[in-house]
């Protein structure tokens, strides 16, 4: 029965051919995809913005925020229930309001959104309170070294150290992309840590607690690294986001 | 002749032995999980719904990672590695038959497998390859330089949003053709599909058959 298929095969090889032609694009890709992606990306962001369809929103081209969310689903305060707590190693605990944040001075910030997997969205505006300015109005005690971050969604949690969190460039962020921070993006508040990817920059932000140690936050318990640096410990050496 | 006149009656032809549809079955669950989860993690008015993208994440790399294991535990039989070798192999008739408008005529000799078969096969299990190693670079934050991760995500993204396409595809095909969809199943085909549309195929099987019974 397998004489005549075994004998001499027939044809040609071209299965094989296809699998190693396309695991070379593969290749190819990982190594040369950054580049492709800014010029795909630069030539399709015109015609998704008019796209009445929302359908080459789809089209995976890295560019535009991807929601994550490690809940199930996560309550919508009305914006008058928001309240932000800032506790734990601090002379004055205090519960902000939005309205509280809203008249606190804010800060502009133009950077990319950088994910650790990969993807960023170039050129990012946010608008909100620095942390360090929360952080002076709660007045840390000596004890204090670290920040841990807390989310309304009852899961996540982010931290920093005290120096970290004193950055300029890490904000209380209430408005994204020149509107209210949305729901889907972690509003009304949430974190945004520009030097560091974006698994620091919490969302759904409900307390800031004041620890005399750093304490891992949800994705560093699960392997990734504690100091996000975008950059340094990662291979961008371009360093956009800080 | 002396032949029944009732076709019906011929015992059916062995299209498919158990290690060829036991690797189809388990690639065909982990793919569709894989891909499933993937649309979870991929569409943002999905992922809403869903959420727990840890659980969802760790369902779907999983059986990423699980892919290759009826693949390559199929090597083990020499039936399943004679399948390969066909689905390998192009002959002119193949490039004849992709061009063809009246492919399904039977004016050009198929074997066992067609070459839209051969090409799905060939293509699939390059994909796979791919997925796995851009997974993997999106997944080992450590190893790879961060514009390797951004690349991979790229090619991943496109790759699986081709094999869905593909998976679509695959499976349109076998819903319209009840008997090769029960053969991944039963393993065998009735004579009369097998001369329509695997003629050569037929032809060479029966021929066998009739020298030693099958079985």
């Amino acid at each position: 029965m397998a004489s005549s298929t075994n004998s001499a095969p027939e044809g040609a090889p071209v299965g094989r051919r296809v699998v190693l032609g396309l695991l070379g694009l593969g290749a190819l890709g990982i190594v040369g995809g950054a580049r492709l992606q800014d010029g795909l990306s630069a030539a399709l962001a015109p015609l998704q913005t008019r796209d009445p369809t929302g359908l080459l929103g789809l089209l995976p081209l890295g560019n535009s925020f991807r929601y994550y969310s490690v809940t199930g689903g996560v309550d919508r305060p009305a914006a008058a229930d928001y309240r932000l707590a800032v506790s734990g190693l601090v002379d004055r605990p205090v519960r902000h309001t939005l309205a509280d944040l809203q008249a606190m001075p804010q800060t502009d910030l133009v950077r990319d959104f950088q994910c650790v997997t990969g993807w960023r969205v170039p050129e990012v505006p946010w608008v909100g309170v620095r942390l360090a300015h929360l952080l002076d109005l709660a007045g840390p005690t000596a004890g204090a070294t670290a920040v841990r971050f807390t989310s309304f969604d009852g899961t996540y949690t982010e931290s920093l150290t005290l120096e970290q969190a004193r950055r300029p460039d890490v904000l209380v962020a209430l408005q994204l992309l020149g509107g209210p921070v949305s729901h889907d993006h972690g509003g009304p508040a949430r974190l945004y840590v520009a030097p560091m990817y974006g698994y620091k920059s919490l969302k759904w932000l409900s307390g800031i607690e004041l620890t005399a140690d750093v304490v891992p936050g949800y994705w560093e318990d699960r392997g990734y690294s504690v100091d996000g640096w975008v950059g340094s410990s990662n291979g961008r050496s371009d360093d956009p986001t800080s | 002749m002396t032949r029944p006149a009732d076709p019906a009656s011929e015992p059916e032809l062995l299209r498919f032995g158990r290690p060829a549809r036991w690797v189809h079955g388990a690639l065909g669950v982990l793919m569709l999980i894989c891909l499933g989860t993937a649309a979870v993690l991929y569409i943002g008015s999905l992922q809403v719904l869903v959420g727990h993208r840890r659980a969802v994440e760790l369902v779907h790399v999983w059986c990423g990672y699980a892919l290759p294991v009826p693949l390559l535990s199929g090597l083990l039989s020499a039936g399943y590695r004679a399948e390969l070798r066909r689905l390998n192999r192009f002959t002119g008739h193949d490039w004849r038959w992709l061009r063809s408008r009246t492919r399904r005529n039977g004016a050009i000799p198929v074997g066992k497998f067609n070459a839209g078969q051969k090409l799905n096969a060939s293509l699939s299990t390059g994909a796979i390859g791919v997925l796995l190693g851009t997974g993997i670079v999106m997944q080992a934050t450590d190893l790879a330089p961060l514009s390797w991760r951004t690349g991979a995500t790229l090619v991943h993204d496109w790759s699986a949003l081709a094999v869905g396409l593909l998976v679509v595809g695959h499976s349109w095909f076998a819903v319209n053709d009840p008997i090769a969809l029960r053969s991944l199943r039963t393993g065998t085909v009735t004579r009369r599909w097998a001369r329509s549309q695997h003629g050569a195929w037929a032809a060479e099987v029966e021929e066998a058959v009739d020298e030693t019974p099958l079985r």
